[in-house]
């Protein structure tokens, strides 16, 4: 029998989500690099559609169902993965590194013996070896390494790893319940910021910084977010000054972030704040000051004044989506 | 109840990073190094727990020698004690968390906060391994903490929310910006803690299971284009993020 690879699929609120979907694409990709065979996992209590993520490469899933499962509890679902990649002899496991991901991984590394890496943003196969690219000091630098026990953990950065083509294939579901339960941690209640995209999630960022003046012209960056369909961020800055949540900071002691635009308005760029935007694939920043730091990493810019130009902005993206 | 609190050493976050001799660390020529931020949080949480519940509290740290500036920092802010497990060699996270393990057993400590990530190798999960190594029940990015006899109630963050988490005592707790309010050390802090004596033990050996291969410094962006200083260039704009960018 060949070796095993095991991905672990998120759901939230029955639903699985995008960045597990990329997560089980690359492990595909490993899986047939390393002639091994992949299996899925996922907890929870409905979820809807587990045969479509036959079309990332899921041949065969399990899924531990049990209605006590539906929000997340870090002692039952680390005990759940763990003892199924046991089962199956997995020896690598892949996790998003999402809130759930980078919280479960940990644990199920522990319990199974494995080395772990976090935050993976490259994967390649060399010989029998994974060598895995994650950034550290929030981007600044990057670091190759591998991990030399027999089991590996690995959690992979949203974002980064593209779904690319997707077959019309349908996975195997197996349902599962779960025995003795352990509840010694659970979620009991979800408070969701009202229909809020996350910036760590989100495809299209727009941030502001303290080039804003003030709280109470962040409606401008919103509704450009609004348009664009985009998260609201901030620099250090707007966060500091109290303008704005810390839940939105972007950078070195914010979020991290990769997605395919982001745009900067009012931000100069402290190193703090470039560390943790300059992966996104197109930036574009707007500042008054056309010496400010951010230019010297923007696609596209436009060195002027953010009150004038921002609404033309809104404006004209509104136009062009109509 | 005897509070621990892990802080890791770290570089400054306005520094730039050099890449090594070696090609596999950072060059510490020049570099100034601080008390993780998000350790911060982590003794505030401590110390105002301590407040309410009464207790002691112990911080520790695992590496060199120059991590005893960060444990100073943390005793002037007022923890009780604090140890240096000391190793002059990297380790990694498992190796940290073996160590910690180990010394958080030894002080018999029943809630142990961290800070939820240390903003230089950003694996975020040292709280987490160390939490399964001793098999105590653990909340990650907590941003709101109350603590109930032996029951806990947390709030972590999440993707457009938080989540509220109840579980039990013993555990460990990372926290997140937000949480609380880090207090400043007073000059009396300052003064007593330099009389402190921190205590010196070898940290607990751990082989290494993850392999640096190689440091290296991100791809530099080049700078694009400036389109223009007025609303005039929007329209340039949308068409160069539609067109050559499809991005939007």
């Amino acid at each position: 029998m060949a070796n095993k690879i095991l991905v672990f699929l998120e759901q939230r609120s029955g639903l699985i989500k995008k960045s597990s979907f990329e997560t089980a694409k690359a492990a595909k990709k490993i899986a047939s690099q390393l002639n091994y065979d992949l299996e899925a996992i996922t907890i929870g209590s409905e979820i809807n559609d587990i045969e479509s993520t036959g079309k990332y490469g899921v041949k065969k899933i399990t899924f531990f169902k049990d209605e006590k499962l539906a929000n997340y509890s870090s002692s039952a679902y680390a005990q759940i993965v763990a003892d199924f990649a046991k089962q199956i002899d997995a020896d690598i496991l892949f996790f998003s590194n999402s809130s759930m991901g980078k919280d479960l991984a940990p644990f199920v590394s522990i319990k199974i013996g494995a080395g772990i890496l976090m935050d993976c943003i490259s994967l390649e196969v060399s010989g029998n070896d994974i060598i895995a690219t994650r950034p550290v000091f929030a981007g600044k630098a990057l670091i190759e390494s591998k991990i030399n026990s027999q089991k590996k953990v690995f959690t992979l950065r949203p974002n980064v790893f593209n779904i690319g083509e997707v077959q019309d294939e349908k996975a195997a579901v197996e349902v599962k319940s779960v025995d003795n339960l352990d509840l010694r941690s659970k979620v009991t209640e979800i408070k969701k910021s009202e229909g809020k995209l996350d910036v760590a999630e989100a495809e299209i960022i727009v941030s502001g910084g303290r080039g804003l003046k003030g709280p109470e012209n962040f409606h401008l960056v919103e509704e450009l977010a609004s348009v664009l369909g985009a998260a609201v961020g901030a620099s250090r800055a707007a966060v500091d000054a109290g303008w704005r949540p810390h839940s939105e900071q972007v950078g070195q002691t914010g979020k991290t972030v990769s997605p395919n635009l982001y745009v900067a308005v009012g931000i100069s760029g402290a190193i703090q704040h470039l560390a943790g935007m300059s992966s996104s694939k197109y930036i574009v920043a707007i500042n008054k000051d056309k010496d400010a730091p951010i230019f010297s990493i923007a696609d596209y810019g436009i060195a002027g004044d953010i009150f004038e130009v921002l609404p033309a902005l809104t404006e004209e993206i509104k136009k062009v989506k109509s | 109840m005897k509070i621990a609190v892990c802080v890791s050493h770290v570089p400054d976050t306005a520094t730039k990073i050099v890449i090594g001799s070696d090609n596999k660390s950072i060059d510490p020529s020049g570099v100034t190094y601080i008390v993780n931020p998000y350790d911060e949080f982590a003794i505030e949480e401590a110390l105002k727990t301590k407040e309410k519940l009464g207790g002691e509290t112990v911080v520790i740290s695992v590496g060199k020698d120059a991590n005893k500036e960060t444990l100073r920092k943390a005793l002037a802010m007022g923890i009780d004690n604090a140890v240096l497990l000391k190793d002059d060699n990297d380790r990694d996270s498992i190796g940290i968390a073996k160590a910690l393990a180990e010394e958080i057993k030894n002080q018999a400590a029943e809630l142990v906060f961290f800070g939820k990530q240390s903003v230089d190798y950003d694996n975020s999960i040292i709280g987490q391994l160390t939490a399964e190594l001793l098999g105590y029940n653990c909340v990650s990015v907590v941003v709101d903490l109350k603590i109930d006899g032996n029951k806990i109630t947390a709030e972590r963050e999440i993707e457009g929310g938080r989540e509220v988490v109840e579980t039990s005592l013993p555990a460990i707790i990372t926290a997140q910006k937000g949480l609380n309010e880090p207090r400043y050390a007073s000059l009396k802090g300052i003064m007593a803690s330099k009389k402190k004596v921190i205590e010196e033990k070898a940290a607990a050996a751990s082989d290494k299971v993850v392999e640096v291969l190689r440091m290296k410094k991100p791809p530099m962006k080049q700078p694009g284009r400036i389109l223009g200083t007025d609303k005039t260039a929007v329209a340039e704009l949308v068409r160069l993020l539609k067109e050559e960018a499809k991005v939007i």
